[in-house]
């Protein structure tokens, strides 16, 4: 019972959806309205949905969760009731020691004070002595990385060095749980960087974590165990790797159920090393991708393209058979197209998602699409940021003084 | 409760942090700066010698200093209250930010808008000093009652302002209704004219809470007397009601703030 860090019993959390009443002008005659016609109560039932049904989990003291899930799948929701934002409708929690939450860095920013008033104010705000933030001013200005600007209103201060602040502040308390919400899109990859170094030494320092991350990558990097959520439950908890495969299996199967209106539908789509179905890759690494397209209709000229985009949709590498010299093919109903592809993944460390789509280039009109068909994390050895790898080496680095140089000519 | 009241103590230091903002951010963009803190009181005092000097026409009394110095001193305290429960009333929908992402005691809020208020009325009661020594106001023991009398204004506004600020929060209007009361309380409240001026109806006047504070204050800093203590109980038992029904409404509430803001 005291090695439990954070734990739910049966967690449920009831949201109203739609306009509620938020003024009293429009409560009093709703009201009066209500007394005297009862049915409308039932009309309020139908606007509530659940965010979280039946939620159990448990941490124990020192451990790391991610959460993982899509948008609305009621992780953040979760959260805040960890943190007592919010209060469940029904159900228990649990927290044992201090709780400190990494969900909105800056959110006790005020942009009129300076970046060192706005330090001891957000300081306070998450949770620290005066004392204790006065001994942790200089690491947490050096932290940040804007010392010049330290005494500068941060009105005047780019949205990055916003956010460097506020993250310096939240990583410098030291709490016994600490929940991370998507904070790592914050700053620039080195920046990011240090973060994740930051949280992987409080994890260390046998701090309990609950982290909240789109990126798999580092879910899988950082944490011990995952839970899996959608709609609001739990769908599955456990190990990370497993919990994550679970995850990029849904996320394929979503279009599974394909229109039957469509005359042609892609039936399969795979990405493959030499053994077998794989989603984790090394940077440069060979991958091929199986693709087979079946029809429903006899149906003419199609192409099969093949595109990776990472999560902002923007689209950083893509190919078709006809660009690679293919002729168009026809499908006879009830007969399947196959083709594979062989790609050559110089793409930097990250997440990206692989999506297909039967292509007819003369009318420019598509069939079907798998958006996404396959999500993959790219791991590298070499520290590099943006889309694609170029392997880069340092092969010379020296100092020069300049103005020596400048005097002899 | 008590583990409630335990919690915001340790808190403390947050409600110094919040109170500084406030402060602070009033005070930097403003042309005026601490001229500021006293303007909303030099008004009230300006507009309070009006009103008294129609009095004395109308009444063929001479106006006397003590009627001026009296109506001063009740202003500053007047216009504290008007400006914290002003305040308060937007100070959760203002912080929306913090309302809804992170845990700490949401009461702070309407506590600092108070506190920052408090220093505004500090500033301006300088001014005030200034003005009672010019206009030959002595010294009394009496003077005693007066921390006393600004202690239970700032629970009353404490109290009013919890209530206040959450019920804002769920609705919109609130802030009208609140400002209506704010702009025509003077008129029920004895801070231009006297309560002994309506005879023996001037009573019923004192049932607005207020209305014991501010006369005591006048009696004791202006007149050298003891307030009259029935009525200062009555006071502090209505504002020690409010701040404890405040308070014990604002906790309830509380977990539905971050889903209703």
């Amino acid at each position: 019972m005291s090695d439990v860090a954070l734990r739910m019993e049966h967690v449920y959390k009831k949201f109203r959806k739609g306009e509620t009443y938020n003024s009293l002008r429009d409560l009093l005659p709703a009201l009066t309205g209500k007394m005297f016609r009862m049915q409308e109560l039932s009309a309020d039932d139908k606007r509530e949905f659940w965010a979280l049904q039946d939620i159990s989990f448990e941490v124990k003291h020192g451990e790391a969760l991610g959460i993982i899930g899509r948008n609305g799948a009621g992780k953040s929701t979760v959260l805040k009731i960890l943190s007592r934002i919010m209060r469940p409708t029904k159900g228990r929690m649990i927290v044992n020691g201090r709780l400190s939450a990494l969900i909105e860095v800056s959110a006790g920013f005020h942009p009129d004070l300076t970046g060192r008033e706005n330090i001891f104010l957000n300081g306070t705000i998450l949770g620290m002595t005066k004392r204790e933030i006065e001994s942790k001013l200089d690491q947490i200005i050096a932290f940040s990385g804007i010392e010049e600007f330290i005494d500068t209103p941060v009105k005047r201060y780019s949205s990055g060095m916003y956010a460097r602040l506020g993250f310096s502040v939240a990583a410098h308390v030291d709490p016994e749980v600490l929940i991370v919400d998507e904070v790592l899109s914050v700053g620039d990859f080195v920046f990011q960087q240090r973060c994740m170094d930051r949280i992987r030494s409080v994890i260390k320092g046998g701090t309990t974590v609950l982290f909240v991350s789109h990126n798999l990558k580092a879910i899988t990097e950082i944490c011990h165990r995952a839970m899996l959520l959608e709609h609001g439950k739990v769908l599955a908890i456990g190990e990370t790797d497993a919990v994550a495969r679970e995850y990029l299996h849904r996320g394929t199967n979503i279009d599974d159920t394909s229109d039957q209106s469509r005359p042609a539908y892609i039936s399969k789509v795979c990405i493959r090393d030499h053994a077998g179905e794989q989603s984790t890759f090394e940077s440069g690494q060979t991958a091929w991708v199986d693709v087979e397209v079946t029809a429903r209709k006899a149906i003419d000229r199609l192409a099969v393209v093949i595109w990776f985009r990472d999560e902002t949709k923007y689209i950083i590498f893509h190919t078709s058979t006809e660009r690679l010299g293919f002729a168009p093919f026809s499908l006879q109903p009830g007969h399947t197209y196959r083709c594979t592809f062989e790609l050559c993944l110089n793409i930097a460390h990250g997440t990206f998602y692989l999506v297909t789509e039967i292509h007819r280039y003369d009318i420019q009109k598509g069939y079907d699409r798998r958006d996404p068909a396959a999500t993959i994390f790219i791991g590298s050895t070499t520290a590099v940021g943006g889309a694609v790898n170029c392997f880069p080496r340092l092969i010379e680095s020296e100092t020069v003084n300049l103005s020596k140089q400048s005097c002899e000519v | 409760m008590i583990d409630e009241l335990r919690e915001l103590y340790s808190y403390r230091q947050l409600l110094y942090m919040i109170t500084y903002r406030d402060i602070k951010i009033r005070y930097i963009q403003s042309i005026m700066g601490f001229l500021w803190a006293i303007l909303m009181p030099i008004v009230i005092v300006m507009s309070g010698v009006v009103v008294r000097f129609a009095f004395a026409m109308v009444s063929h009394t001479p106006l006397k200093t003590a009627d001026i110095a009296s109506v001063a001193v009740k202003s500053v305290p007047w216009a504290f209250i008007v400006a914290s429960i002003r305040f308060t009333c937007y100070s959760l929908t203002s912080n929306y930010g913090l309302v809804t992402k992170i845990y700490f005691p949401k009461e702070i809020f309407p506590m600092a808008a108070v506190l920052a208020c408090l220093f505004d009325s500090l500033v301006a009661c300088s001014a005030l000093i200034i003005i009672l020594l010019f206009m030959k106001v002595g010294l009394s023991v009496y003077l005693l009652w007066v921390p006393v009398l600004l202690a239970t204004t700032v629970l009353f506004c404490l109290g009013i302002g919890m209530i206040v600020s959450a019920s804002s929060l769920f609705f919109r209007d609130v802030k009208y209704i609140v400002e209506i009361f704010l702009t025509f309380g003077i008129f029920f409240t004895p801070v231009f004219y006297d309560m002994r001026m309506f005879g023996d109806r001037g009573k019923w006047l004192l049932l607005n809470p207020v209305a014991p504070l501010l006369d005591g204050l006048s009696t004791c800093i202006v007149h050298h007397a003891s307030p009259d203590v029935h009525w200062f109980l009555y006071s502090l038992a209505f504002s020690l009601a409010a701040f404890l029904g405040g308070f014990l409404l604002f906790k309830h509430l509380e977990p539905a703030f971050a889903e209703s803001i």
